[in-house]
């Protein structure tokens, strides 16, 4: 195992940075999108059901299935790393675009009926008040979505680009094991850290979840 | 001055909240509306900011119509104080209270120091500022929530049941401090609530509602306890109102008889009074050991008062003090009520 690291340390590392980037920036990609979306969806309650249903659908199509189609609808090649980009900006827009609308409406009540009387505009109330208070429900939705990325991406090594997942067709292929213990622990490293950064990040925007009760 | 100016409102659906309202808030007064559930008086209120738009009629503030004003400009020079407080749960007190002078462009730094001093105002110490409303009690939320609405220091106030929330005790200290503050400020305040006690402590001026968004009454809370207009205003002013209606008469006019001499006719009570002719209790028997006041009154208190105190004493009579809190007078039941029907003689004169 050491070994192999000593031996193959230059291709472990740039899978490790291309996994990296091939689920994060999904996440920020489908994270700005669903922003919008969901607050549409609450705006325009005719819209809530179909994004909760196209999201239900598309959230369905297994991985591969959706590496594969998308160069079809967009014209890419088939090994162009936009496959696996896009389809997983997808996947985070269809499971955060429900979240964040699901947590706009949560904070719906007195509050945001006091935030009106007191004079905000509908748009200073959404970043000011809405998101603020809906923030602890859609940071859990985008952690789902992070580490789910992080696993995913994987399955994109059948289609060219799969960061650590070139580790496990590597390593099928030539019949080493070493190449799969190392692409499994590593992604699953990657996968604690982020959602320990994300944490962290949490933490740092919501200080007021932390406050005790009652003094 | 507010006005309503044959206001109705009908939401989807037909159903009629507020019918044909033509009402005068004056200004710098607390007028309250009240009524049961589905009376309209919620809707009214609402109407005045613009959270809720009229179906006809008009409202306007100072002679200016407000549905020709900028709606989130209008709200900003209005007081909103409601049931739980709706404080900002990510915003610590001061942020809370800063709200509308933010909004307003004021600075940071400034808006902040501005709800710091507000705190005291409210009965809060400044170490709150820093707080989370989730650190903090229903009665102390209640606090933050009317300095935010007092904050940018605007000419009227919406109160939409603010004390409703909060157990009985911290209420009553709430709706007297609210008094107070009030005296000091001089609001054009809308309140709204169900409870007609509040309403008859809080009000200069009281409207009943009721269901179907009519105006039953209009006028002081000694007027509709005096006079109500119909029988829905005496039964929801309550079976007691001719004892409440004492809260309105002082006791200066109650003849009382002296001090030493008093020695109540059943039990044979005498005042214990201490060196400084302080009242300590009532003795009923020359050995015993004296029983406690229900409690002393001076010329300033209310008939009311007295009535309960004479009620609730052991030996059926009031002790009146001066503003020493030395024993001047005592006065028993019987000539209370001697007291009521000569009052009640002399009004139908």
């Amino acid at each position: 195992m050491i070994t192999y690291l000593q031996n193959n340390y230059p291709e472990v590392l740039s899978d490790l940075v291309e996994h990296l980037w091939l689920a994060l920036i999904p996440v920020v990609v489908g994270a700005a999108l669903s922003l919008p979306l969901g607050y549409l969806a609450v705006r325009v309650p005719s819209l809530y059901q179909p994004v909760v249903n196209v999201g239900a659908v598309l959230y369905s199509i297994p991985s591969l299935a959706l590496f594969l189609m998308i160069p079809v609808i967009i014209g890419v090649g088939y090994l162009s790393p936009l496959n696996v980009l896009i389809g997983l900006s997808l996947y985070t827009l269809a499971l955060l675009a429900r979240t964040v609308a699901d947590a706009l409406i949560s904070v719906q009540g007195e509050t945001t009926q006091a935030a009106r009387a007191l004079g905000y505009r509908p748009l200073r109330q959404l970043f000011g008040v809405e998101l603020p208070m809906a923030a602890p429900v859609i940071f859990a939705g985008l952690r789902v979505a992070t580490v789910a990325n992080i696993s995913l991406v994987s399955v994109g090594a059948l289609v060219g680009s799969g960061g650590l997942g070139n580790l496990f067709t590597g390593g099928f292929q030539l019949g080493f094991v070493e190449p799969i213990i190392i692409g499994i622990v590593l992604s699953m490293l990657l996968a604690g850290l982020c959602d320990v950064g994300l944490v962290l990040l949490q933490r740092r925007l919501t200080p007021w979840t932390r406050v005790g009760g009652r003094a | 001055m507010i006005t309503f100016d044959q206001v109705t409102k009908t939401f989807p659906g037909g159903n009629v909240a507020v019918d044909n309202l033509s009402l005068e808030l004056p200004t710098g007064q607390i007028t309250v509306f009240v009524g049961p559930s589905g009376c309209g008086k919620t809707t009214s209120l609402r109407m005045i900011n613009r959270t809720i738009e009229p179906t006809s009629g008009t409202i306007s503030i100072d002679g200016e119509d407000v549905s020709t004003q900028d709606a989130a400009l209008l709200r900003r020079k209005i007081g909103y104080v409601i049931q739980h407080a709706g404080l900002f749960p990510h915003r610590t007190v001061a942020d809370n209270i800063a709200t509308v002078p933010l909004l307003n462009g004021v600075n940071k730094k400034q808006a902040r120091e501005e709800a710091v001093q507000l705190l005291a105002r409210v009965g809060l110490e400044e170490s709150m500022a820093g707080r989370y409303p989730t650190q903090l009690s229903g009665g102390q939320q209640q606090r933050v929530g009317v300095a935010r609405a007092l904050a940018a220091d605007p000419p009227v106030m919406l109160m939409d049941e603010p004390f409703s929330a909060v157990d009985p005790i911290v209420r009553d200290g709430l709706q007297k401090e609210f008094l107070r503050l009030q005296a000091e400020l001089g609001k054009t305040i809308a309140f709204v609530t169900h409870d007609i006690d509040e309403a008859i402590k809080l009000g200069d001026t009281v409207a009943i509602f009721r269901v179907g968004g009519h105006l039953a009454q209009v006028g002081s809370p000694q007027e509709l306890l005096d006079s109500p207009a119909d029988e829905f205003v005496a039964d929801f002013v309550g079976r007691d109102r001719g004892f409440r209606g004492l809260s309105f008469v002082t006791a200066d006019k109650l003849e009382v008889e002296p001090v030493q001499a008093y020695v109540d006719r059943t039990s044979g009570a005498r005042l214990v009074l201490d060196d400084g002719g302080r009242p300590q209790g009532w003795r009923f028997e020359e050995a015993g050991s004296p029983q406690p006041l229900a409690g002393t009154f001076t010329v300033e208190d209310n008939l009311r008062l007295v009535t309960d105190l004479a009620i609730s004493s052991p030996a059926g009579a009031a002790v009146r003090v001066d503003h020493d809190g030395v024993a001047d007078g005592v006065v028993a039941h019987e000539a209370i009520a001697r007291h009521l029907t000569a009052m009640r003689r002399e009004s139908e004169r």
